[in-house]
C-alpha cells in the first residue's frame, strides 16, 4: 500500500506512462499526473458527468475508474477531440450555439456528445436527451446544448455522406 | 480514500486464491460503479481490491435461441443492451440494464456486479429473477450453481461465501409466445435509484389470448428483491387484459414490505408495487403482440 | 474557424448589439485549456482538507490534533486557535455589513458546532489523500445539543437556542430576550383592514418551502499561498474577487493590500461563492507549512456547508373586487437564516407583492436561525419562495372570481408610477409588456388537450442592481483594443461587455479583447451577481469607449488641424468637415505620433433594473404515481435591450429550469438529528437533459431610462416564476392546489389521493 504503480496507456494517440497508487481514480491521474486537467471533478460519485472521458471507445466516469484499470487502454479526453488546430463540429457548434455558459460541464458534454454522434449522427432530441442524462449542466438548463448536438450531428452525417 | 493493494489476476484460480486469503478485506472489482464510491465513502473497505475484468470466462456473452444466454459476471451493461437479439429473448433485462445510471456508468456497471452489490433496489435483480437465471460460482472449494432468486439475503447482503466469485449468470431460452418488461419509478426520467421497480414475465397460450404463466419479481420494496408468486400465478389461465394484471398488481402489494425513507414513504411505496406490475404485464403482452416475443 | 455571426433582432439601430458572436473565451472552454481553480497548480503546492462536523449542533470540549501532526506526509493543522479574535467587528463588504465573528465562525468553529458539516479543523499534506486520513484521526469531543431544522419550530419559545447573543432587531430596536428571531421587517401602505372589506372575494393560503441548494457543478476551491514577503495570494472560484480580498483580509486580520485574488475561470456560482469558506483556512495552512494550499470541497461538503437558500413558511392573503382589482394584500414570511443571522428575508418581504399594484398591503417577515449552514444567495434570493405564495394565490382568487389569469395579472400589473409597499415608485418598467406578450403568444393560443394537462401562468420581479464597477481600454497599434474588467465572467458576460464597447466605437466584438483579471490590476468591481454585470461593467466599458473618443478627437484635432468641437462621431467614425477616418484607422495613425492611448471609466449606478418575467407552463400528470411531466415552457421577461440574445435565452432557460427543479424534486432532507441524508447529486435530483423539454423563449425590450442601451438585469428573474406557474398548472391539471415544495411525486400523489378521497 502507498507504492505507485507504472501504468502504460494511449492518452489522445499517444503512448503515455504514470506513476500510481491504487486508490487514485483516472480522473485524479489524468488531472494530477497528466496535466490533462479538461476533464472535471463535479461530485466525485458517477452523478453529474463531468469527468467523462472516452476509454477503450466507450464514454465512461473516470471518477469510477483506479488509475491502475487503464494499462494497456486507449483513453481520448477533450483535449484530443480538436484536431491540429481545428475544432471537431460538436466544439464549433456549442460555440455558434451558445451551448455553454460557466463552461465546467462542457468537456463530459463534448466527450459524450462527439461519442454519441460517432454512432448515431442523426439522433433525435430524445435519444440524445437519454443519452446524456447522465451529464448534469446547471447553467443552460439544456436547451441549447441538445440544439448545438444535434446541429453537429446533422453536419458530421453530411460530411460523411459527401 | 484509504490505500489498498491492487490485483488483477487472468485466471479464475487466481481470483478465488486471492479472496480466499483476503477473506473479507478483499473486494471484487468489475465495473466499479458500486464498490469505487463505497470504498471512498467509508461504507465498504478493502486491504485488496481484485480486478477480476481480465479473466475471460468473466466477460463472455454467449447467446443462441437454443442454449439461452450465458453472461460473463463483468460483461457490462451496455454490452446487454446493444446486444442485436437480447431486447428481445430477454426484455426485461434490457429495460433494466438501460437503466442502471446513465451511459458512462452502464459502459462499466455489470449485470452480475449489480447482483452482488445485492441492493434491494437493483434494478436487473427483478429482471434476472423472471427470466429465471442461475448463478455460477466459483470458489475454493469448487463450483456450485445458485437460483438468482436466492442470491440476496439482505440489504447488501448474499450467498457468497469467503472466497468464492461469481463468475457467469445463465439464462434459460426464451419460451415460444413470452415476453418481459421491467419498470421502475423514479422522481426523474434517469439517474436516479428505484423508488420501487416490477419485474414482469408471462407466456400466452397458443390463441394468444391466455396467459398460461407468468412471473412477477419486485424491487425496492423489501429487503431483498421478492418474487411476487400469488400475483403471479393467480393470472395463470386468465385473459391476457387490463382487468387481469389489475388484479395481480393488486396481490402483488401483498408481498411489499417497504421502508420509509427519504425515497418514499411505505404507503406509496406498496401503492406503486402494483401500479408498475400492472403495467410491466401490460408492456410484455404488447410486446408479444408487437411480435417482439 | 468560422467566425459566422447570426442577425437577431437588433432592428436595425445597432450594428453589434443584438447580434451573436461566438464568445471570447469559447475556444478554451471546449478544448479543455480553460483554467478553473482546481485545474491551478503552483510549484509544491500541498492538499487540504477540512474536518467537519458530524452533529448539528454540539458544543465542542476539546480537538486534539496530535495524531493529524505526527502523521506522516502531513504538513501543517489548524484549528479556530489559529485564526485572530474578530469579536464585535462589523465590516463593510459594500453590499450591506456583516458580523466579522459570524464570518469568522463560519469559516471554522469556535466554541459551538451550529450545523453538520461545520468545519471545525483543517489539515494540509502532500497530497488529498493522507489529508483526509490525518483529518480523521483528528479527536473532536462533542457535547451534543438538541437541534431545529424547520423554521417554525425554531420560533417557538423552547426551540434550542443557537446564539446566546442574539436579540431581534425590529424597527431599529432589539429585545430583550435571546431568541433564534434575527429580524422582524415590516411594510405598510393604505388600510389593510379597509382594503379586505371591499373585497368581494378573499383567498387566503400558507405555504411551505424546503431548503434548496444552487447546485453549480464547480465545488468550492481555493489555492492560497502564503508568501514569506507576508504577501496573499488566492486563486479562487468567486463571483467577486474584490469582496473575497475583504472578507479574506478581514477574516486573516491582515492589511487589505496584502492580499490579492486571482478570479480563476469560475464553474457557476448563483449568488453560493460570494461569501467565503476555504480561503482562510488555504492561507493558515499556507503560512505554517510554507508551501501553496489547495483545497477543494468534495460535493457532499457543498451541500452541507456551504450557503443553501432558505426555507420558509410564507402565508398569503390577496383581496379582489368581483371586476379583478386588487384591494388587499398581506403577508406573513418566516423565513431561515440557517445557523447564522443575515439572510434573505428583505428581498422577500420587497419581492412579495412587487408585481401589482396593491392599494391597501401589510408584509411582516421573520428571519429565524437553525441548525442549517448559514443560508446565502440563490438567483433573487427569497423572491421565489415569495413568488410561490402569491401566485399561487393569485391563480386561485381568478379562478374564484371567474377572471382569465392572465387578465387578472394585467388588471393589477405593477407599471411606472405603483408604488411598492416597501416604499420605492417603479419607473418605466416592462410587467405589462411581458404579460401582453404572453397574451399574444403561440403557448398562450395553443390548444392543451390530453387528460391530466394543465396549463400555469406566474410572474416575477426582481430589482436588478447597479453597483461599482471599473474598466480600462487599452488601444493596441493596430485599434484593436483590450479591455480589462473585474468581472468574473459566469455566463458570458465578458462578450457582452466587449460588444457594448464595440458598439459605441464602431468596431467589431472581435476588436475588442476582453480579459478578466485580479484585484492587483483592475479598480474595485463589486460582484457578478445581483444581475448587475451586463449592465453595471457594461456601462462601464461604454463609458470607457466615450473616454477614449474624447481622448481621440483632442488629438485628432492636433493631427487634423482643427479644433475638437469641429469633430463629430457618427457610428463611432471620426468625421470633421474635411476629414474621417475609422476607430481603427485614426488609432494606427495616433499609435504613431504620440502617447499610448488608454481609456477608463468606472460607474457606480445607484438603481435597480427592474426586471419583470412571466412564464407559461403545460404539465401533465400521472395520476397514478404523482410524476409531473413538462410538456412545454415558455419563458418571457423584460431584458430592456438583449446585448447578446443567446447568453440573455441562456440566463432564461437556465434560471428557469433550476426553478424547474425547485418546484418538483430539489430538497434538503433532514432526519431526526437534524443531518442531511441527501447530500449528492443522487439524491438531490437536479434536472437532467431527459427531464425537460425545449426552453421556449421570448425577450421583451422595454428599455431602462437608466443605461445607455437600454438594459435591465436578466439572471435572475427567471428562478422566481417556475414553481408558482408549474403548482397552477398541477391545479388546472388535477384541481389539487400545492401548498408545499417540492411537488415531488409522492406528495402530489397523496395530495391526489386525498382529493379524490375529499370527493
Amino acid at each position: 500500500m502507498g507504492t505507485k504503480q507504472l501504468v502504460s496507456t494511449t492518452i489522445n494517440g499517444e503512448p503515455s506512462q504514470f506513476l500510481c497508487e491504487a486508490r487514485q481514480s483516472l480522473l485524479e491521474v489524468l488531472r494530477n499526473e497528466t496535466g490533462l486537467t479538461g476533464c472535471k471533478e463535479g461530485c466525485n460519485n458517477g452523478n453529474c458527468g463531468a469527468c467523462t472521458v472516452m476509454l477503450d471507445g466507450q464514454p465512461v466516469n473516470s471518477c469510477l475508474v483506479l488509475g491502475l484499470e487503464v494499462d494497456g487502454k486507449e483513453i481520448q479526453t477533450v483535449e484530443g477531440i480538436a484536431q491540429e488546430n481545428e475544432l471537431h463540429a460538436v466544439q464549433q457548434c456549442f460555440l455558434e450555439g451558445a451551448a455553454l455558459q460557466c463552461g465546467i460541464c462542457t468537456p463530459g458534454f463534448i466527450v459524450a456528445a462527439k461519442a454519441l454522434l460517432d454512432e448515431n449522427p442523426l439522433a433525435s432530441e430524445e435519444e440524445i436527451r437519454f443519452q446524456l442524462a447522465g451529464n448534469l449542466c446547471r447553467c443552460t438548463g439544456y436547451d441549447k446544448i441538445i440544439r448545438a448536438v444535434m446541429e453537429a450531428g446533422k453536419q458530421m452525417a453530411e460530411t460523411t455522406t459527401s | 480514500m484509504k490505500d489498498f493493494d491492487y490485483c488483477a489476476p487472468d485466471n479464475l484460480q487466481a481470483a478465488t486464491a486471492l479472496l480466499a486469503e483476503h477473506g473479507d478485506r478483499a473486494r471484487v472489482l468489475a465495473g466499479g460503479t458500486d464498490i469505487i464510491v463505497q470504498l471512498r465513502e467509508g461504507l465498504r473497505s478493502a486491504d485488496c481490491v481484485v480486478d477480476i475484468k481480465n479473466i475471460p470466462e468473466l466477460m463472455v456473452l454467449d447467446y443462441s435461441s437454443s442454449q439461452g444466454l450465458t453472461l460473463g459476471a463483468s460483461t457490462s451493461c451496455h454490452r446487454v443492451y446493444t446486444h442485436a437479439e437480447l431486447p428481445t429473448a430477454y426484455a426485461a433485462l434490457v429495460d433494466a440494464s438501460k437503466i442502471v445510471g446513465g451511459w458512462q456508468i452502464q459502459t462499466r456497471a455489470s449485470v452480475g456486479g449489480n447482483l452482488c452489490n445485492s441492493s434491494p433496489a437493483a434494478d436487473t435483480i427483478p429482471a434476472l429473477i423472471v427470466h429465471q437465471a442461475s448463478c455460477q460460482i466459483h470458489g475454493p472449494d469448487g463450483s456450485r450453481d445458485v437460483p438468482v432468486a436466492d442470491f440476496c439475503t439482505g440489504p447488501g447482503q448474499n450467498i457468497l461465501q469467503s472466497g468464492e466469485l461469481l463468475v457467469t449468470l445463465q439464462l434459460p431460452a426464451p419460451a415460444a409466445n413470452s415476453s418481459s418488461a421491467y419498470e421502475r419509478f423514479i422522481p426523474r426520467n434517469e439517474m436516479d435509484i428505484a423508488v420501487a421497480g416490477a419485474a414482469s414475465w408471462i407466456q400466452l397460450d397458443s390463441s394468444g389470448e391466455t396467459i398460461e404463466d407468468a412471473r412477477i419479481a419486485l424491487a425496492a420494496v423489501a429487503p431483498t428483491p421478492v418474487l411476487a408468486t400469488e400475483a403471479a400465478e393467480s393470472l395463470r389461465g386468465k385473459p391476457a387484459n387490463e382487468e387481469s394484471f389489475a388484479a395481480a398488481g393488486e396481490l402483488a402489494k401483498n408481498v411489499a414490505s417497504p421502508i420509509d425513507d427519504m425515497r418514499g414513504t411505505t404507503e406509496y411505496r406498496v401503492h406503486l408495487s402494483s401500479v408498475l406490475t400492472r403495467r410491466t404485464l401490460a408492456r410484455a403482452l404488447a410486446r408479444i403482440q408487437q411480435g417482439q416475443g | 474557424m468560422s467566425q459566422e455571426t447570426k442577425q437577431a433582432s437588433s432592428n436595425g439601430k445597432y450594428r453589434v448589439l443584438g447580434t451573436r458572436p461566438v464568445r471570447h473565451d469559447g475556444a478554451d472552454k471546449v478544448t479543455g485549456k480553460a483554467i478553473y481553480t482546481a485545474d491551478v497548480k503552483a510549484a509544491s503546492m500541498a492538499n487540504g482538507f477540512v474536518l467537519r462536523s458530524p452533529h448539528a449542533h454540539a458544543r465542542i470540549k476539546s480537538i486534539d490534533t496530535s495524531a493529524a501532526e505526527a502523521l506522516d506526509g502531513v504538513l501543517a493543522v489548524m484549528t479556530a486557535e489559529d485564526l485572530p479574535d474578530v469579536t464585535d467587528k462589523i465590516a463593510d463588504l459594500g453590499e450591506g455589513s456583516v458580523n466579522l465573528a459570524h464570518l469568522s465562525n463560519n469559516v471554522l468553529a469556535q466554541d459551538k458546532v451550529l450545523y453538520r458539516g461545520h468545519a471545525v479543523a483543517a489539515v494540509a499534506a502532500v497530497n488529498v489523500h493522507i489529508a483526509e486520513e490525518a483529518a480523521n484521526l483528528i479527536k473532536v469531543e462533542y457535547e451534543t445539543l438538541p437541534s431545529v431544522t424547520w423554521v417554525l419550530d425554531a420560533m417557538k419559545d423552547d426551540a434550542p437556542l443557537l446564539h446566546e447573543n442574539l436579540y431581534t432587531s425590529s424597527g431599529g430596536e432589539k429585545a430583550d430576550t435571546a431568541s433564534n428571531v434575527g429580524v422582524h421587517l415590516n411594510f405598510q401602505q393604505g388600510d389593510l383592514q379597509k382594503g379586505f372589506e371591499e373585497a368581494d372575494a378573499v383567498v387566503e393560503r400558507e405555504f411551505k418551502m424546503a431548503t434548496v441548494h444552487q447546485g453549480y457543478i464547480e465545488p468550492h476551491a481555493v489555492v492560497v499561498d502564503w508568501n514569506h514577503d507576508g504577501r496573499i495570494k488566492v486563486w479562487a472560484s468567486t463571483q467577486g474577487s474584490f469582496t473575497c480580498r475583504q472578507q479574506t483580509a478581514e477574516v486573516l486580520q491582515v492589511p487589505l493590500s496584502h492580499v490579492t485574488v486571482v478570479p480563476c475561470e469560475i464553474g457557476g456560482g448563483f449568488g453560493g461563492k460570494i461569501a467565503i469558506y476555504l480561503e482562510p483556512l488555504a492561507a493558515v495552512l499556507s503560512r505554517k507549512s510554507g508551501r501553496p494550499v489547495q483545497i477543494v470541497m468534495r460535493r457532499n461538503d457543498v451541500f452541507e456547508a456551504t450557503g443553501p437558500t432558505p426555507g420558509a413558511f410564507v402565508r398569503v392573503k390577496l383581496g379582489a373586487t368581483k371586476d379583478g382589482k386588487l384591494t388587499a394584500g398581506e403577508a406573513w414570511l418566516a423565513y431561515e437564516s440557517g445557523a447564522y443571522p443575515g439572510g434573505m428575508l428583505g428581498p422577500g418581504c420587497m419581492c412579495v407583492f412587487s408585481c401589482y399594484d396593491i392599494p391597501n398591503a401589510l408584509v411582516d417577515g421573520y428571519e429565524v436561525c437553525l441548525n442549517k449552514p448559514h443560508i446565502k444567495a440563490y438567483r433573487a434570493p427569497g423572491a421565489t419562495q415569495a413568488a410561490f405564495a402569491t401566485e399561487s394565490v393569485m391563480d386561485e382568487l381568478a379562478e374564484k372570481l371567474g377572471i382569465d389569469i392572465l387578465e387578472f395579472q394585467q388588471k393589477n400589473a405593477a407599471k411606472e408610477g405603483t408604488r411598492r409597499v416597501d416604499g420605492p415608485v417603479y419607473p418605466k418598467v416592462g410587467l405589462v409588456e411581458c404579460l401582453d406578450a404572453a397574451a399574444t403568444s403561440d403557448h398562450w393560443n395553443s390548444t392543451l388537450e390530453g387528460p391530466h394537462r394543465g396549463r400555469g401562468i406566474a410572474s416575477g420581479f426582481w430589482f436588478g442592481c447597479g453597483l461599482k464597477s471599473s474598466v480600462v481600454a487599452s488601444v493596441n497599434s493596430d485599434g484593436t483594443i483590450n479591455l480589462t474588467e473585474g468581472s468574473t465572467d459566469i455566463g458570458g458576460t465578458r462578450t457582452s461587455i466587449a460588444m457594448q464597447m464595440a458598439e459605441v466605437l464602431g468596431l467589431d466584438a472581435q476588436d475588442i479583447n476582453p480579459r478578466v483579471v485580479d484585484t492587483d490590476n483592475i479598480g474595485y468591481t463589486d460582484v457578478t451577481g445581483g444581475s448587475r454585470t451586463t449592465f453595471a461593467t457594461g456601462m462601464a466599458a461604454y463609458e470607457a469607449g466615450l473616454d477614449l473618443q474624447r481622448q481621440m478627437t483632442e488629438r485628432a484635432a492636433e493631427l487634423w488641424d482643427c479644433n475638437s468641437e469641429d469633430i463629430q462621431i457618427e457610428s463611432g467614425n471620426f468625421v470633421s468637415s474635411s476629414q474621417t477616418a475609422t476607430f481603427k484607422e485614426l488609432a494606427t495613425e495616433l499609435f504613431k505620433a504620440g502617447e499610448p492611448l488608454v481609456g477608463r471609466a468606472t460607474v457606480a449606478p445607484d438603481c435597480s433594473t427592474n426586471g419583470f418575467g412571466t412564464h407559461i407552463v403545460d404539465v401533465e400528470v400521472d395520476m397514478d404515481t404523482g410524476k409531473v411531466k413538462i410538456l412545454r415552457y415558455t419563458v418571457i421577461q423584460d431584458a430592456g435591450k438583449a446585448i447578446h440574445p443567446s447568453y440573455v435565452e441562456g440566463q432564461l432557460q437556465g434560471g428557469a429550469v433550476q426553478g424547474i427543479g425547485w418546484a418538483l424534486n430539489e430538497e434538503y432532507f433532514f432526519d431526526d438529528d437534524g443531518e442531511m441524508r441527501n447530500a449528492s447529486f443522487l439524491d438531490y435530483r437536479m434536472p437532467t437533459a431527459y427531464d425537460l423539454p425545449m426552453i421556449d423563449t421570448i425577450i421583451v425590450e422595454a428599455e431602462n431610462p437608466d443605461h445607455p442601451y437600454g438594459v435591465r438585469g436578466v439572471g435572475e428573474t427567471p428562478i422566481i416564476p417556475p414553481p408558482a406557474a408549474i403548482a397552477n398548472a398541477i391545479c388546472h391539471a388535477t384541481g389539487v392546489r400545492m401548498e408545499e415544495l417540492p411537488m415531488s411525486p409522492p406528495r402530489l400523489w397523496k395530495a391526489i389521493q386525498q382529493n379524490q378521497d375529499g370527493n
